[in-house]
């Protein structure tokens, strides 16, 4: 079993490709990995409630988990009580914490 | 902190064009905060991040001189960077890419700067506890 750190700056009701990113996350823990999957800039825009959120909430169901970077969530005024079931807001060092564990880390 | 570790970061995107810069630097700033050793390499328009030429400008729209308007200034984050590293014990290595540099005249870098190749980029990698690769597409 591998660890995997996926790092989404895309928003995908922008950039269309965001949703096969979100379909490798979902594939790798369907293969027993542990996948996390760390929205920021852009990318934490489907973090709010939206028409798409189960999107998120299924992958979240999944196994994988979703964080959203604070500083991102703050600067497009995303409140922690209209975050997606699933997703959680962290600071940007978790990123940090996890390239230094050994995690494979992928930006998109 | 915990066990120091050798992390490495790949930078493509020019200032003043996209938050992966400011997302990246944030990074950085962070693993060296933290006392990791850092290794940059700046490739393609991210070799003018630390460009010394850099300079901030008025914004005569707000009635704002240079002085006044706090132009935020790629290669300042830089030299603060490398700064936090003296005090942190890290060793924050940068290397633009030299090929880079010369196609777009920016030779001129703030201090702790250095001329290199992409095989820095393979030789940092291999050798590396970690890499981050941040494209810009």
């Amino acid at each position: 079993m591998a660890s995997y750190l996926f790092i989404e700056s895309r928003d995908p009701f922008e950039v269309n490709d965001v949703d096969y990113y979100y379909d490798i996350a979902s594939g790798l823990r369907s293969r027993n990995n542990e996948v996390t999957l760390f929205l920021v800039q852009n990318g934490v825009f489907p973090a709010r409630q939206n028409p798409s959120s189960n999107t998120l909430s299924q992958l979240a169901e999944s196994g994988v988990r979703i964080l959203a970077d604070e500083l991102s969530l703050n600067e497009r005024g995303i409140t922690l009580d209209s975050l997606v079931d699933g997703v959680e807001s962290s600071p940007l060092d978790i990123v940090i914490d996890e390239m230094v564990a050994g995690t494979k880390t992928i930006w998109h | 902190m915990s066990e120091k570790k050798t992390l490495t970061f790949s930078l493509m995107d020019a200032p003043f064009e996209n938050a992966r810069t400011t997302t990246a630097l944030r990074l950085i700033d962070t693993a060296v905060r933290r006392g990791h050793n850092v290794n940059v390499f700046a490739y393609e328009g991210a070799v003018c991040l630390p460009f010394s030429k850099q300079a901030a400008h008025p914004n005569k729209v707000h009635g704002c001189e240079a002085d006044e308007w706090n132009h935020p200034l790629p290669k300042d984050w830089v030299t603060e960077i490398m700064k936090l590293a003296e005090k942190t014990g890290s060793k924050l290595d940068w290397i633009n890419c030299g090929l880079c540099v010369d196609e777009r005249g920016v030779a001129e870098s703030v201090a702790g700067v250095r001329r290199g190749t992409p095989g820095d980029l393979v030789n940092w990698a291999n050798a590396s506890d970690n890499t981050l690769v941040i494209p810009t597409k």
